[in-house]
């Protein structure tokens, strides 16, 4: 674009920065997505930039009851096993009590209490030994410290897919997106052909308006809708909080910008089109029908776009216009409703967290073209 | 999976018939009024008069739907949204201005207020800041759409999805290995870990960040275009005169785009005074990171709801974004006047 010579030094600087941007700004979804699919005990343990090299762990091994099956060798009682839950990885340090898990070496001898014994080798077989029989039904514990190889896995899917109800809440969230995305550009279409193309008066008035709502809070208009809701629910004794109210909402919401974006659009179209369809007597409506819409399929679908995502991400307005029930919770919502009750069970949270945001992503960066050319018309100029 | 489908094919069915529903109203209506108001086989003066009128109308029956669903869902509850705030808890009496007294001397409103503040200065300036820095970066890597691509990503993330990845970032372990990227870090250059979403006003600036990750792709996408916007020749002419790519960028290409700036800058000023989920999901306004977005929910719903008290800490966030929605109808205007 711009004709200075940089120097090879300048070049290899800007790539640098660039990288450094782009690093900044992947990690924190890169570290998710890892997280999610990490083994839960691994997560709570490590970072997941680690999740690659192996992981020292401390475990518990039982013996098998030791009443039934020592053996007498040489005048001591010997219970014998393999530690078989490290998964093959070797084992590196053991003990017997619970305060030092880690006093000894593999293949040295612990001293217990009475004179028993215990040793561990790296392999995970071991020895106890007691000058008198063993009593009791329940295993002995043996401490021991192992290096578990990294472990992914998709069970914190299956978990919050079923258990937590993120499948239901994902039929939700698209029960509440699909209407609440083509209503909207339907009136908008409509409307916009009218303030572009159309005369009548207050016609400016009407644009300034949609412009000046554009940017009226959200929040202004809460208070107000509730009741209204309310009374409607009671009046037609029904609940208040329905698809069809959060869709309305959304359809409200999302009005301005999707006029605004698609009235400018329409009134750029050329002007000789439509007024020699006008000279050969096409109506309004023919007009509208068959050469606005399939030319502003462009700005129709950045609008399209834009009010997925919004409607996709909303938690505000699924919190205010829906139930906090099974049939009704959407992604954001049960989003939330986990990080209060699992505040720190990061395996669930990063796996919900990435079912959510997966639908967002991949509209984003199949329809970016779209995405950029929307956001380009509607900020004002 | 147990899940119920019901809900989608409703929601499916309901679709298909509400843009049934759509288009019939919009044919329909059209079908009529050429029904009623007939142009042809009519005397000349009446086929004039029908079409006059069937003109004047038709438009309001394409604007119908719109005006309607605007006025009840933006419109009348703006007017109505001032009368609540002047009543009491559940809009029964008329209190005057004691909600507003009571919010001034409130604390948690003050912490609101200035934590706002702060956010509406440091958000845009940032997100602005950098997404200038990027877009002109890239714009000179051969991976640059690459790049602005992976940049933009964040934009898509709801705001609770991306507080749930920064929380995991922020995580913070009394004593073990940390597991939040961010304390690694920390250790790894020997300071000590810190609850960082729990550290008195600097906790401020861990929410923003999470903000400024998400904005920082749009500013650069608009700044980008309109870098790419820029006259050549200015850039040449300035070249030729010995500018080097710095003086280029800050006195050459900055004073052209001031208008894009602007309006990056003002559409996240608007996003940054509605902010709420994040605050909602990271801290719920403890440790002295309330917003007024948040303050406004909880008033709204607290203890069966003081919706006086709501309705005018919605009246402030509708009041701070006022200057910028006449700053931008008298543009809007002035371009539809200028066509």
């Amino acid at each position: 674009m711009i004709n200075v010579k940089q120097s090879m030094a300048t070049k290899v600087l800007i790539n640098i920065a660039v990288l450094f941007f782009v690093v900044v700004w992947t990690i924190p979804t890169a570290g998710l997505l890892v997280s999610s699919i990490r083994d839960k005990d691994q997560l709570a343990l490590s970072g997941w930039w680690t999740s690659l090299s192996a992981s020292e762990q401390s475990l518990i091994h039982r013996t098998e009851n030791p009443r039934d099956t020592q053996r007498e060798q040489n005048g001591l009682f010997v219970l014998r096993g393999t530690i078989t839950e490290a998964n093959g990885g070797p084992i590196s340090r053991f003990g017997w009590r619970a305060q030092q898990p880690t006093e000894y070496a593999v293949g040295e001898v612990a001293e217990m209490k009475k004179g028993k014994t215990m040793i561990v080798f790296e392999d995970g077989s071991y020895e106890l030994r007691s000058p008198e029989k063993w009593q009791g039904k329940k295993g002995k514990r043996v401490f021991y410290t192992t290096t578990v190889p990294p472990k992914f896995t998709t069970a914190n899917y299956s978990e919050v897919l079923n258990a937590q109800g993120l499948g239901q809440s994902f039929i939700n969230s698209m029960t509440v997106t699909i209407p609440a995305t083509i209503i909207p550009i339907l009136i908008a279409a409509f409307a916009a052909y009218a303030l572009a193309w159309m005369q009548f008066p207050g016609r400016i008035l009407l644009v300034a308006t949609i412009v000046g709502l554009l940017v009226v809070p959200l929040q202004m208009s809460l208070i107000p809708l509730l009741q209204i809701y309310t009374k409607v629910g009671a009046f037609f004794e029904v609940n208040a909080k329905t698809y069809m109210g959060i869709w309305l909402a959304h359809t409200g919401f999302g009005l301005p910008l999707a006029i605004y974006l698609l009235r400018n659009y329409i009134a750029g179209l050329p002007r000789e089109i439509i007024e020699s369809a006008k000279v050969d007597g096409a109506s309004d409506f023919a007009i509208f029908r068959n050469i606005i819409l399939p030319l502003s399929f462009p700005a129709l679908a950045s609008f399209a776009i834009f009010q997925f995502l919004w409607v996709w991400n909303d938690l505000l307005v699924a919190m205010v216009f829906l139930g906090n029930n099974e049939e009704q919770l959407v992604l954001t919502g049960r989003l939330r409703e986990m990080l209060g009750s699992f505040g720190s069970n990061w395996e669930l949270l990063t796996a919900s967290a990435f079912i959510t945001i997966l639908v967002p992503i991949i509209v984003f960066f199949a329809l970016q073209k779209y995405l950029v050319r929307g956001m380009l018309a509607g900020s004002v100029k | 999976m147990d899940i119920n489908f019901d809900n989608l094919v409703s929601a499916i069915f309901l679709m298909i018939s509400a843009v049934f529903a759509c288009v019939s109203y919009f044919w329909g209506s059209n079908y009529l009024l050429d029904k009623l108001l007939p142009s042809l086989n009519q005397t000349p003066t009446k086929a004039a008069k029908n079409i006059r009128l069937g003109n004047a109308i038709r438009p309001w029956l394409f604007l119908g739907p719109a005006l309607l669903l605007l006025t009840v869902y933006l419109i009348y509850p703006v007017f109505d949204s001032f009368r609540r705030s002047l009543m009491d808890a559940d809009s029964s009496e008329f209190v005057g201005w004691s909600n507003y007294q009571w919010m001034l001397g409130d604390t948690k409103f003050q912490e609101a207020a200035i934590n706002n503040l702060l956010w509406l200065i440091v958000v845009p300036a940032a997100a602005t800041f950098l997404g200038l820095i990027i877009a002109a970066l890239t714009d000179r890597v051969w991976w640059g759409n690459i790049a602005k691509s992976l940049i933009f990503m964040p934009m898509a993330i709801s705001f609770i999805g991306a507080s749930i990845i920064w929380k995991f970032i922020y995580d913070f372990r009394d004593d073990g290995d940390q597991i939040g990227l961010l304390n690694a870090i920390v250790t790894a250059l020997g300071f000590e870990p810190q609850p960082w979403i729990q550290l008195p006003f600097w906790n401020n600036f861990f929410l923003m960040a999470i903000l400024i990750w998400i904005q920082t792709g749009f500013a650069m996408v608009i700044l980008s275009a309109a870098l790419r916007g820029i006259s050549e020749e200015t850039i040449e002419a300035a070249v030729i005169d010995g500018a080097n790519e710095l003086q280029v960028f800050f006195k050459i290409m900055i004073p052209q785009i001031w208008g894009t700036i602007a309006v990056v800058w003002t559409t996240i000023t608007i996003l940054v005074l509605k902010v709420f989920d994040i605050v909602l999901a990271m801290t719920n306004g403890q440790w002295n990171t309330e917003v007024l977005a948040n303050l406004m929910y909880g008033w709204m719903f607290q203890g069966g709801g003081d919706f006086g008290r709501g309705a005018a800490i919605a009246v402030v966030i509708m009041l701070a974004v006022t200057p910028i929605m006449v700053w931008n109808i008298r543009n809007a205007s002035a371009e539809m006047k200028g066509k």
